[in-house]
């Protein structure tokens, strides 16, 4: 069984000021039944982290559009591992070259998503990777 | 984590333990209200500070200096805060954390965003149930932010020992002022953007309607207007924030000072009384019903002009009752 909500936090890491692709996704979580918080920019791993676990969120979703994601994603996977937060996805959007993926994959991420990416796919990914209840 | 586990780990203030129980409470899990009876026991000697006001008044701006205010004193400072969930999707958008980013990495500070989920009174159902975690936690001091409130969401004032009702310039005039509901609740109003055009003329029709209703009684709390200037610019400085958090002290010595506090706290203890009873009747007589194929019965019944809503709940609680005391 899924959690009655499912939490994600949707935030922006670094100096990044291109906020709109992540505006979008929260709206479209949003409207998908999730409950998103939107934690804006200039963040740093460690402020998502903690927020996360405030927070119980089931899913970290990063938007990266400044060519950082292979400075920040082994970052917040480490600090993630520290806290403990193993049963939380971690997911990326944004625009990276294809070639990076398969490295950001080492690193850690559970999945990574491009420009082009349907909602339902995304909607999709979560629901099906998403933790089940813990008590 | 077992119960007495995460009780323990909450008493000793573990962040995680108590977001995972916080998310029980708010899935109404079996086991959330077990645990819920070991931390009651630890909660009732935090400030709890209400802030109401319309979406886009300044809440959360204010919260955050006024935790500043509260850090500066070494107080551990919980805030909740609530925001409104879809009536179609039942998704929520929660904002309120982006403006508390001075603090996302003080360990003093612990922030929990809630979507309403369909709950009406400006409040989540579970709301009042965080609160007591993160009383429990050792907190000091508990803020809790209700969503963009409009006339009649006044929940907050059965949780909040003091209740601060932020207003901006150019919300209305006069009667606006001396309407029911909202206007009635605050202890504190708080003027804020009063940078902006109008805010003189506001204050003296806030300050004129809490003069008619001044009851002649000498003991009475008089609420006070107090202007602020919030900026949502993270250096910046708030203007009037230290004015408003020695008035928030006054309150809470004016509460202490005539035992007035006493009645918040039995007036908080009466409302979760009653939502623990709605909830529990509804989930053991209601939604019991339901495995028995009563339920459809009784529906069709009245939907053909045998029966009426008001017969079949009178027939259903008589029957209920009267097993359960012969058990």
């Amino acid at each position: 069984m899924s959690r009655e909500r499912i939490k994600v936090i949707i935030s922006k890491v670094g100096l990044d000021g291109h906020d709109r692709g992540a505006k979008v996704v929260a709206s479209l979580l949003r409207e998908a039944g999730f409950e998103v918080i939107y934690l804006g920019m200039y963040q740093t791993p460690e402020a998502i982290v903690k927020a996360a676990i405030d927070e119980d969120a089931d899913v970290i979703g990063v938007s990266y559009l400044s060519g950082e994601h292979l400075v920040f994603t082994p970052l917040i996977v480490e600090l993630m591992r520290k806290e403990g937060l193993d049963d939380v996805l971690f997911v990326a959007g944004g625009s990276f070259p294809p070639e990076d993926i398969p490295v950001m994959k080492e690193m850690g991420i559970d999945e990574v998503f491009r420009g082009g990416t349907l909602t339902d796919e995304l909607i999709r990914y979560i629901k099906e990777n998403v933790r089940e209840t813990q008590e | 984590m077992k119960p007495q586990e995460m009780v323990d780990r909450i008493l000793k203030a573990d962040r995680r333990a108590a977001a995972r129980l916080m998310t029980m409470v708010e899935d109404q899990s079996e086991l959330a209200s077990e645990i819920m009876k070991d931390i009651f026991a630890c909660t009732g000697r935090s400030m709890l500070i209400g802030v109401t006001g319309a979406g886009g008044s300044g809440k959360s701006s204010l919260i955050e200096h006024l935790i500043g205010r509260f850090r500066k004193d070494d107080k551990k400072v919980g805030v909740v805060a609530v925001d409104p969930s879809s009536p179609f999707s039942g998704g929520a958008l929660l904002g309120d954390r982006i403006r508390f980013q001075k603090y996302s990495l003080d360990d003093g500070v612990f922030i929990r965003s809630m979507g309403s989920r369909g709950y009406m009174g400006g409040l989540a159902r579970a709301s009042s149930d965080v609160v007591r975690i993160m009383e429990a936690m050792g907190n000091d001091v508990v803020i809790i932010e209700t969503l963009g409130a409009g006339q009649d969401e006044v929940d907050i004032i059965h949780i909040a020992q003091t209740c601060l009702l932020v207003l901006t310039p150019g919300m209305g005039d006069d009667i606006q002022a001396i309407k029911a509901g909202i206007m009635e609740i605050a202890d504190l109003i708080v003027l804020n953007k009063a940078d902006l055009e109008g805010a003189n003329s506001c204050i003296q029709s806030l300050e004129s309607a809490i003069h008619y209703n001044l009851k002649k009684d000498k003991d009475v709390w008089v609420p006070r207007v107090v202007p602020t200037i919030a900026s949502s610019m993270q250096t910046a400085e708030c203007e009037g924030i230290e004015d408003l958090y020695q008035n928030i002290m006054e309150h809470q010595a004016f509460l202490h000072k005539t035992r007035r506090i006493d009645t918040v706290h039995a007036k908080r203890i009466e409302q979760e009384l009653g939502l623990i009873f709605k909830d529990e009747v509804e989930k053991t007589v209601f939604a019991g019903l339901k495995g028995t194929g009563k339920k459809r019965e009784y529906i069709e019944s009245i939907i053909k002009g045998n029966n009426n809503p008001y017969s079949v709940v009178d027939e259903v609680l008589s029957t209920f009752l009267r097993t359960e005391k012969l058990e």
